[in-house]
């Protein structure tokens, strides 16, 4: 498994060479969205109003950080659940979403999405909010203020931490549970 | 009659919401080292190795361990010999949690269910009276996150089920919930009762010290019998494969009715927080 370290906006020359289990190390800007949010852009978007980032090469973790105490730039800023995120995705990665990044498994919708707009879904350690926050230097809310942690932030990144969950090949490198062996 | 003045309820409450979000207890800790040890997968030991790091980088900075700072939930045994003045109890342990999660930075996740605004201090509690003789007044507290919470599930199976059908349904259940609710995780089990009180025993279960071992011997038994199967299953630290699939399960079992064999299974994360304090 390979360690790469990338910087946004994220081009297809990034993201094809990635598979499943190497590690990347993420500069740059990535942009926080959880489940209000994303309601929030789809209504923009359906009402072909203009997004408070620009969607092209971008990275959208699912996070609702805690609040940053003083001295800091953010609070705990760890993964939130996936999945509630997969009815909206597959629309983001076609409009130019490059990587997602959460914890937990994604839909068939948003595993196709990923291989025919050469997006990849990264995996961050969820419950290590603390530790991943060493990674987020600044942090400017660009939307959706009244979303409290759910706002949209623009966070700046140094050397964040992360794994290849879904690659644009179709690998995946969560274990499928040994059912059998376990009755 | 001993007398308690809701002030030092909310001071004891307060304190509490902060170290519970910021000090992983030494139980869980001693689980996380302990897995670490057994584990031979490099990512499994990684994904370890990191979760303690960031308890000691949480212990040090008093960061929350995790953004998730959960929804408030309480257990509170009330002593039928002590008298709460000066307010009311509840309100009591509210309060307690507004000024801790203000006071702490912590993350207000509470929320209207439908329009899903945010009720920006982190309450209203969701707490659990119970009345005991004494006179004392025991409150435990536990910040519960949603992603374990969203993989638990109430079922209720036929009497002739059984064991076998208790154990089926736990198995599938945390196989399908895979790397969702931050795994290692701890299995809170509730059999009996009724519908809503089989969750509440689930929940209560997860208020154990991850150490202990059940008073009956039997119910023992199966506690050890359902963490050697889930372990089985491989899904290892955050779904990534390993021996660590759960760091722990508890059952919490009472009489039911006749034609009923209510479960409830309460998945709880890694980060397995909880604290008590007895006034």
């Amino acid at each position: 498994m390979a360690e790469y370290t990338l910087t946004t906006p994220l081009t297809d020359v990034d993201t094809i060479q990635l598979k499943a289990g190497d590690v990347v190390f993420l500069n740059g800007i990535i942009y926080s969205a959880r489940d209000a949010a994303h309601k929030k852009l789809f209504e923009l978007l359906d009402s072909g109003k203009e997004l408070p980032f620009d969607l092209e090469g971008s990275a959208i973790y699912y996070v609702g950080p805690s609040p940053a105490p003083p001295g800091r730039p953010i609070g705990s800023a760890g993964p939130t659940t996936s999945y509630r995120m997969d009815s909206f995705a597959p629309r983001l990665h076609s409009l130019g979403m490059k990587a997602s990044i959460g914890k937990g498994k994604r839909s068939d919708e948003v595993k196709a999405a990923m291989k025919e707009f050469k997006g990849v879904y990264f995996g961050a350690t969820g419950g290590a909010g603390a530790l991943l926050s060493n990674s987020i230097v600044e942090s400017t809310v660009i939307a959706f203020d009244e979303l409290g942690p759910e706002a949209v932030r623009a966070m700046k990144v140094k050397d964040f931490p992360l794994l290849v969950i879904n690659d644009c090949h179709g690998g995946e490198l969560y274990v499928k549970p040994k059912l059998d062996t376990a009755e | 009659m001993k007398e308690i003045q809701v002030m030092d309820v909310m001071e004891a409450v307060g304190k509490m919401c902060i170290k519970a979000n910021t000090e992983l207890p030494q139980d869980v800790r001693n689980k996380l080292e302990q897995a670490m040890a057994e584990e031979t997968s490099s990512s499994a030991k990684e994904v370890l190795r990191q979760l303690l790091e960031n308890a000691d980088l949480a212990m040090e900075t008093k960061l929350p361990l995790c953004q998730d700072c959960g929804l408030a939930v309480f257990f509170v045994e009330v002593g039928d010999d002590i008298k709460v003045v000066g307010g009311n109890l509840r309100e009591a342990i509210n309060e307690g949690v507004r000024k801790g999660y203000a006071e702490g930075y912590l993350r207000k996740s509470a929320c209207d269910p439908l329009t899903r605004v945010n009720t920006g201090d982190g309450t209203p509690a969701v707490v659990h009276f119970d009345l005991v003789p004494g006179d004392k007044l025991k409150i435990v507290f536990m910040p519960k996150g949603g992603g374990a919470e969203n993989m638990s599930r109430v079922t209720m199976l036929a009497p002739a089920q059984g064991w076998e059908g208790i154990k089926n349904f736990v198995i599938n259940r945390v196989a399908e919930a895979g790397p969702n609710p931050c795994p290692p995780t701890v299995i809170g089990i509730g059999i009996g009762g009724t519908f809503e009180h089989s969750a509440k025993l689930a929940k209560k279960s997860l208020m154990r010290n991850l150490e202990d071992t059940h008073s009956d011997p039997e119910i023992a038994a199966r506690e050890k019998e359902l963490e050697e199967a889930l372990n089985a299953l491989g899904i290892g630290p955050m779904g990534l494969g390993g021996k660590t699939t759960v760091l722990g399960v508890k059952i919490n079992m009472e009489p039911c009715h006749l034609a009923s064999l209510p479960l409830a299974v309460n998945v709880q994360c890694h980060s397995q927080r909880h604290e008590e304090v007895v006034l």
